[in-house]
């Protein structure tokens, strides 16, 4: 992963009527990352991405898409960038290979590369056997795949998906996430809208919640929930096979130890940085099997949910 | 905006509609060269053809049905253009809407104006096709029936009107397509259209309900009644596309308004040539222009300045 933007935003603001949905917001993406954009219902998340894609302009502030300003230059971001809408809908008399036809057309691809794509695309999203169906008969999943489809085959360089989960069973959604995930590799950055956290959670690098317009905060997914919940230190959890108070003291003792917690077979330690190594070699050399130690990992739901506790207040 | 036209026009060459509306043409055709068959013969006398001074061919195409002088193939066109035109522009644009395709179609690397231009060229060579379908059928099977080859001068008039036609086609798609930017359901965007022809339609015998003509008075006020009655009908752009072919095709017509049976008398009974025949329906045909345009440009102005939220 390098360090180049693919959208940065700066002040970004939007009002509908007297309304602001988008207020000056910042925010910036990595290349070759997944990024995750999570907020309640109306935090303006369709707004911004319809503003990064030049189809919506900005009241103010600046917008850069690979480089590119969406207001400006709408082809040229529009060209290397895919958008799958929250609630996607195709011509429904056309078949599957006949509307991602006419998105190849639009992109100016030719003949013969359409019909290789389209091939490689369908066979991606599992849609190859229904590629001469027509659209209205298919089934809210298929059309969610379909839209992968249509978003992958002008081989973009940012793709942006809204809500892509949403209306998928379970065994749709892994494999759209394992589809999501393998798109870094392909050179690929992807910004997903969601409201679903544990998708979130599995697939993105960094997130950033917005809420009323505002992004409260953003980060890399690992860093994010130590450094907000946890107040920046670490939770190292420590099972061994006995009790003992010896041991708690040792631990307590070590530098960079802040607090011990002890339950029957338990420790819960609070560090500074992550002790993990010490730990392990002052438990193995005080002669108590050593069951298990781990960092504890705080879940997208305890970052989301304080930060949208905290803005509701 | 040429892979929109040309997806459009796929789906138009597919659809049910087209299929329906070219059966509408095929029996407006019909019904052309039935009137031709019936009444070829008062059409010629009419048209002064029979003594030699005007125009056969063009006959064929004011033929009318005995008892029904005002069916002729030149009436039925006027009334399936405007239905075709708005079935060709009534869901343009918010059939994309409802169908969610909007914001697929508009994040893919054309312009928003390619979107509505491509719908609008596609929707005008539909028109285009239908029309000329119609006229060059009705000019083969009428050239079979009558005998007589058109004269270069006819071909030019045939091609005037059909390019009329066209305009005349394009503003009731250009209506159609401005009801679908603003409506939100097709329903809406297909009835408005279809209540303003049918108003405009009736408008064209409104004419002495609006300014009954006063025969008591004298002959000055009863001509300046009759030319505001004129004015006032030609608000309808129906009538002006009627008035317009039938200068057109009947070249034997001196002009349009009142003619007192005094200037009458002096008239020299001649056809007109081709360039006073347009001469005198100029106004008509660059009104017609300007009313499409006028449509078009405002639908496009309302369609480039819309939120495009699918929700």
């Amino acid at each position: 992963m390098n360090d180049k933007f693919a959208i940065e935003t700066q002040d970004l603001t939007k009002n509908y009527g007297k309304v602001t949905v988008v207020d000056h917001l910042n925010f910036h993406v990595k290349e070759n990352e997944v990024f995750g954009l999570l907020g309640p219902n109306g935090a303006g998340k369709t707004t911004t991405i319809l503003m990064l894609l030049g189809l919506t302009e900005p009241a103010s502030g600046i917008v850069r898409v690979l480089g590119y300003n969406p207001n400006r230059e709408p082809l040229k971001v529009k060209r290397i960038t895919g958008y799958l809408p929250e609630s996607v809908g195709f011509y429904e008399d056309l078949t599957a290979c006949e509307n991602l036809e006419f998105i190849a057309d639009l992109n100016k691809l030719s003949r013969a590369e359409t019909k290789s794509r389209i091939d490689q695309v369908l066979e991606m999203v599992g849609l190859t056997e229904q590629k001469n169906v027509a659209t209205k008969k298919f089934s809210r999943g298929m059309r969610q795949r379909l839209g992968i489809a249509d978003v992958l085959i002008k081989e973009p360089k940012l793709v942006i998906l809204d809500e892509p989960t949403s209306g998928l069973d379970p065994a749709g959604i892994n494999q759209l996430l394992d589809i999501i995930a393998g798109l870094p590799k392909m050179g690929c950055t992807v910004m997903l809208s969601s409201h679903q956290l544990y998708q979130v959670q599995r697939v993105c690098h960094s997130i950033g919640i917005l809420v009323k317009g505002r992004m409260v905060i953003q980060g890399p997914i690992d860093s994010l929930g130590r450094e907000t919940v946890g107040g920046g230190r670490y939770t190292i959890e420590v099972e061994t096979a006995a009790p003992s108070a010896a041991l708690v003291d040792v631990i307590k003792s070590l530098k960079g130890v802040l607090n011990v917690d002890a339950s029957g077979n338990n420790m819960s330690i609070t560090t500074d940085t992550d002790l993990r190594g010490d730990i392990a070699k002052i438990v193995v050399q005080s002669n108590i099997p050593l069951v298990q130690i781990k960092v504890k990992e705080f879940s997208l739901d305890d970052v989301y949910m304080k930060y949208f506790k905290e803005s509701q207040d | 905006m040429f892979a929109i036209v040309r997806k459009e026009l796929a789906d138009c060459f597919n659809s049910v509609r087209f299929f329906v509306l070219f059966l509408l043409v095929l029996l407006a055709s019909g019904l052309g060269l039935y009137a031709v068959q019936q009444g070829i013969h008062t059409a010629l006398q009419q048209s002064q053809a029979i003594t030699e001074n005007g125009f056969v061919f063009l006959a064929i195409f004011t033929s009318s049905f005995p008892g029904l002088s005002f069916l002729n193939f030149a009436m039925v066109i006027t009334i399936i253009v405007p239905i075709i035109g708005i079935a060709m522009g009534f869901d343009a644009i918010n059939s994309e809407r409802t169908g969610r395709t909007m914001s697929r179609l508009l994040s893919q690397p054309v312009y928003r104006d390619g979107v509505i231009n491509g719908k609008f060229i596609a929707g005008l060579i539909t028109i285009t096709l239908m029309i000329g379908t119609a006229i060059l059928l009705v000019a083969g099977y009428g050239l079979r029936m009558i005998g007589v080859p058109p004269t270069s001068e006819e071909i030019i008039r045939l091609f005037f009107y059909f390019v009329i036609t066209i305009v005349y086609g394009a503003f009731w798609m250009g209506l159609a397509m401005l009801c679908s930017v603003i409506f939100r359901r097709a329903a809406g965007s297909l009835l408005i259209p279809i209540v303003l022809f049918l108003i405009f339609f009736a408008w064209m015998f409104l004419g002495s309900v609006f300014v009954p003509v006063d025969s008591s008075a004298t002959i000055n006020v009863q001509i300046q009644q009759l030319n505001l009655q004129e004015t006032l009908l030609r608000i309808s752009p129906v009538y002006l596309f009627q008035e317009a072919l039938y200068v057109l095709l009947n070249p034997v017509v001196m002009g349009l308004g009142v003619i007192s049976s005094a200037q009458a008398a002096y008239m020299v009974p001649n056809p007109l040539n081709l360039g006073q025949s347009l001469l005198s329906v100029w106004p008509h045909i660059v009104g017609l222009i300007s009313l499409s345009v006028v449509f078009f440009a405002i639908s496009y102005v309302v369609f480039m300045k819309q939120e495009i939220r699918a929700t």
